[in-house]
C-alpha cells in the first residue's frame, strides 16, 4: 500500500515537472526567485516587493519556497537551472550550504543575486541586504540617548550563530561604548521567536530588578517581551527597541508599547533584487553590493 | 500512583495487579535528577527559589505539559505524534481568526478545539483502518497542518483579541496562574483515565501487545482513534494557552514542539516502545525541561553554552534514571 502511494507520488511529480518546464512562453525572460521561507511576514513583503517590480519590468518571476530546508531549496533551484532561467535571485537558507547551488549555476553560467543573506562562497553579480550592523547602531543611539547616558539594558538575541544575529548585536554593543554609563546586564537567545521572546523575558525579569530598556534583535522578539514586561507590571519601568518593522510591532509602537523599532524595507528590497536581476538580463552591469537603507520608526 | 500491570496485557480488561517495586525506583531516578537541579539552581541564584519565580516557571511548562499529556497517551499505544506543533498553530489561528471575524468568544474557542480534535481523529484513523506507520501518518499531518496554518493566515500572525483571551494566558484564580490551573485539570483528567478507567487499562494493553490485546476483546482500532484524537485536543488546548499569553496567534507557533513533548514523556520514564510509563512521570519530566529553560535565563548563561547544557543535563537524567531502573529490574527478577 505504501508502495503505491510512493509510485503515484513519484509520477504526479512527473507530470508536473514536465509542464511546470514547457510553462512560460519562450521570449519573456524568467527571473527565479529562490526565497528561504514564506512563513514569515518580512519575507512575504520581500516576494510581494520583487512581484511588483517584475510586472512593471516585463519579466516571469518564478518564487520557490524552501520552508527554512537547504536540501529543499538545493533541489528547487536545481529545477530551475533545468528551465534554463535567465537569472536566479536566491535568498539562501543558510549561508555556508548554499555554496554548492551557487557554483552549480555558476557552471551552468546562469547569474545569481543573492538578497538579505549573502552567500558564503561561488560568484554572485550582486548582493542586496540592509546593513545589519548599522541597524544595531541606529538601536544603541537611541536607546543611550533616551536613557541619559546611564542605564540598564537587556538584549534579547536571535538564532545563535545567523549573522543577522551576529551583525545586529555587534552593531549595539558597538554602538552602546559610547555611553559608559550604560551597561548590558542580560543577554539571552529567543531564537527571533515571539513566544520564546515571551518566556526568556520573564525569566530575566525575575532575575533582574532594575531594567531601563530592552533591544530586541527582532520584532516578533520584541512583541513577547512586551508581553511579559506587561504581565509582570514592569512597563512603566523600562521601553522596548526592536527590529524589522513588522505590522505588529508598527502598530506597538503607535500604541506606545514599544518605544521604536528599526525599519529594514523587505519590499525594496525585492524590488532592487529584481531591478538587478533585470539589469543583469539585459547585460548591463550592477554594484556588488547594494547596502537597502534602514530607519528608526518610532511614535 | 497505581500502575496497571504492563505484562498483564493477555487478560487486559481484567484488574490489573500492582507491580510496585520497579515502578517506584523508576520514578526515583528522574525525581533525584530534578531535586538535585532544583537544588543547583537555588544555590547559584538567588532569584530561582522565589514564589514568584516557581509560579512564572509552572505557567511556562504548562503548555509542553499539556501536549505531553496527550502524547503520553499516544507513545503509551506505542505510537507517536509528530503533529502536535502544527496542529496547536493551526488550532490557534482558527480561534483567533473566528474571534477576528466575529464569532463569539466562547465558539471560537470550541471552534479551534474541534479543529484540534478533528485532525487528531484524522491521525487515528490513518494509523488504526490504513494501517500507516504512525511516525508517516503524523509527519505528513505535521507538514498538512502548518500549510494548512499558512493559507488560513496568508502567512501574518493574527493579533490583539481582546481581554477574554488576555485572562486565559494571563489572569489568575487566587493567586494561580489560569495555565497552571488548566495544566492542573488536565493531568488531573488524564491520571484518572490512565488509572482508574477502563480507557487506561486498553491503552496500557494495547501498547504492550496490541494483538494480544485485539484478541482479548479489546477494540484496538477504536482506541487507538480515541488517543491520536486526545492528543490532537490537547495540542488545542495548549493553542488557547499560548495564543492567550502572546495575545496573538502566530503561522510559526510551536514549531519543534513535538520534540519538547516527546521529551518530557520520554525522560518521565514513557518507554517509546510502548505499553509502560505513568503521566505523573510526563509531569516531572516537563518541569525538568521548564526548570533547566529558566535556571539558564536566570543565570544569563551564553546562549551557545546553553544547547550543549541542556543536552547534556536531559542526558544524565536519563542516565541516572536508566540506571536506577535496571538495578529495580534486577531486584525484581531476584
Amino acid at each position: 500500500m505504501v508502495r503505491t502511494w510512493i509510485s503515484a507520488m513519484l509520477a504526479a511529480g512527473l507530470i508536473m515537472g514536465v509542464t511546470a518546464a514547457g510553462g512560460p512562453a519562450a521570449g519573456i525572460p524568467t527571473i527565479g526567485l529562490a526565497i528561504s521561507t514564506l512563513n514569515n511576514p518580512f519575507f512575504v513583503d520581500l516576494r510581494d516587493g520583487a512581484q511588483a517590480a517584475a510586472t512593471k519590468a516585463g519579466v516571469t518571476l518564478i518564487v520557490l519556497d524552501a520552508q527554512n530546508d537547504p536540501a529543499r531549496q538545493a533541489s528547487s533551484i536545481e529545477d530551475l537551472i533545468a528551465k534554463k532561467a535567465g537569472v536566479v535571485i536566491i535568498n539562501p537558507t543558510d549561508s555556508d550550504a548554499i555554496v554548492p547551488t551557487v557554483k552549480k549555476l555558476n557552471a551552468a553560467k546562469i547569474p545569481v543575486i543573492t538578497v538579505d543573506r549573502a552567500a558564503n562562497g561561488g560568484t554572485v553579480a550582486a548582493h542586496i541586504a540592509s546593513d545589519n550592523v548599522a541597524g544595531g547602531e541606529i538601536a544603541a543611539n537611541y536607546v543611550g540617548d533616551h536613557l541619559n547616558m546611564k542605564g540598564n539594558v537587556v538584549m534579547l538575541e536571535g538564532i545563535p550563530g545567523s549573522s543577522a544575529a551576529r551583525d545586529r548585536g555587534k552593531g549595539f554593543r558597538a554602538g552602546l561604548q559610547k555611553f559608559s554609563g550604560v551597561k548590558i546586564v542580560a543577554s539571552q537567545t529567543a531564537d527571533f521567536d515571539r513566544a520564546k521572546g515571551l518566556t526568556v523575558m520573564e525569566n530575566i525579569l525575575q532575575a533582574q530588578k532594575k531594567i531601563d530598556a530592552v533591544f530586541a534583535q527582532n520584532d516578533e522578539m520584541a512583541l513577547g517581551a512586551v508581553q511579559a514586561i506587561e504581565a509582570a507590571k514592569r512597563n512603566r519601568e523600562m521601553f522596548v527597541v526592536g527590529f524589522d518593522a513588522i505590522a505588529d510591532a508598527l502598530k506597538a509602537v503607535r500604541e506606545g508599547k514599544m518605544a521604536a523599532t528599526i525599519a529594514q524595507q523587505p519590499k525594496l528590497m525585492g524590488q532592487l533584487a529584481v531591478e538587478a536581476a533585470a539589469t543583469v538580463l539585459k547585460g548591463g552591469s550592477v554594484p556588488r553590493f547594494t547596502p537597502v537603507p534602514l530607519r528608526l520608526v518610532t511614535k | 500512583m497505581a500502575q496497571p500491570d504492563v505484562n498483564a496485557v493477555g487478560e487486559a480488561p481484567a484488574r490489573p495487579a500492582p507491580a510496585p517495586v520497579r515502578l517506584n525506583l523508576q520514578r526515583f531516578g528522574l525525581t533525584i535528577a530534578f531535586v538535585t537541579l532544583v537544588a543547583a539552581l537555588a544555590l547559584l541564584s538567588p532569584s530561582f527559589l522565589t514564589a514568584e519565580n516557581l509560579l512564572n516557571v509552572a505557567r511556562q511548562v504548562s503548555i509542553n505539559a499539556i501536549i505531553a499529556a496527550g502524547m503520553t497517551f499516544v507513545i503509551l499505544t506505542a505510537g507517536i505524534d509528530l503533529s502536535v506543533g502544527s496542529l496547536l498553530a493551526l488550532a490557534g489561528a482558527i480561534m483567533a481568526g473566528a474571534l477576528k471575524g466575529g464569532v463569539p468568544f466562547a465558539l471560537s474557542l470550541l471552534a479551534g478545539l474541534a479543529a484540534g480534535a478533528g485532525f487528531g481523529v484524522v491521525n487515528g484513523l490513518a494509523v488504526a483502518y490504513g494501517r500507516v506507520a504512525p511516525f508517516i501518518v503524523t509527519l505528513a499531518m505535521l507538514t498538512i497542518a502548518r500549510g494548512a496554518t499558512l493559507v488560513y493566515t496568508g502567512g501574518r500572525p493574527i493579533s490583539d483579541l481582546g481581554p477574554a483571551f488576555d485572562w486565559l494566558g494571563g489572569g489568575d484564580l487566587g493567586g494561580i496562574p489560569v495555565p497552571v490551573i488548566i495544566m492542573v485539570l488536565v493531568f488531573a483528567a488524564a491520571y484518572v483515565m490512565l488509572t482508574q478507567m477502563v480507557v487506561g487499562r486498553y491503552v496500557y494493553a494495547i501498547g504492550g501487545n496490541a494483538e494480544a490485546a485485539r484478541l482479548s476483546g479489546v477494540n484496538v482500532s477504536r482506541y487507538t482513534v480515541l488517543v491520536y484524537a486526545l492528543s490532537g485536543l490537547l495540542s488545542a488546548v495548549a493553542a488557547v494557552i499560548l495564543t492567550a499569553r502572546l495575545d496573538s496567534a502566530q503561522p510559526t507557533a510551536g514549531l519543534g514542539y513535538e520534540l519538547d513533548a516527546i521529551a518530557a514523556v520520554v525522560l518521565g520514564g514513557t518507554t517509546l516502545m510502548g505499553g509502560e510509563g505513568s503521566i505523573g512521570g510526563t509531569l516531572l519530566g516537563a518541569f525538568l525541561i521548564g526548570v533547566l529553560n529558566n535556571g539558564l535565563n536566570l543565570l544569563n548563561v551564553s546562549s551557545f553554552y546553553q544547547q550543549v547544557v541542556k543536552g547534556l543535563v536531559i542526558l544524565l537524567a536519563v542516565l541516572i534514571d536508566q540506571r536506577l531502573r535496571r538495578r529495580g529490574g534486577r531486584r525484581r527478577a531476584a
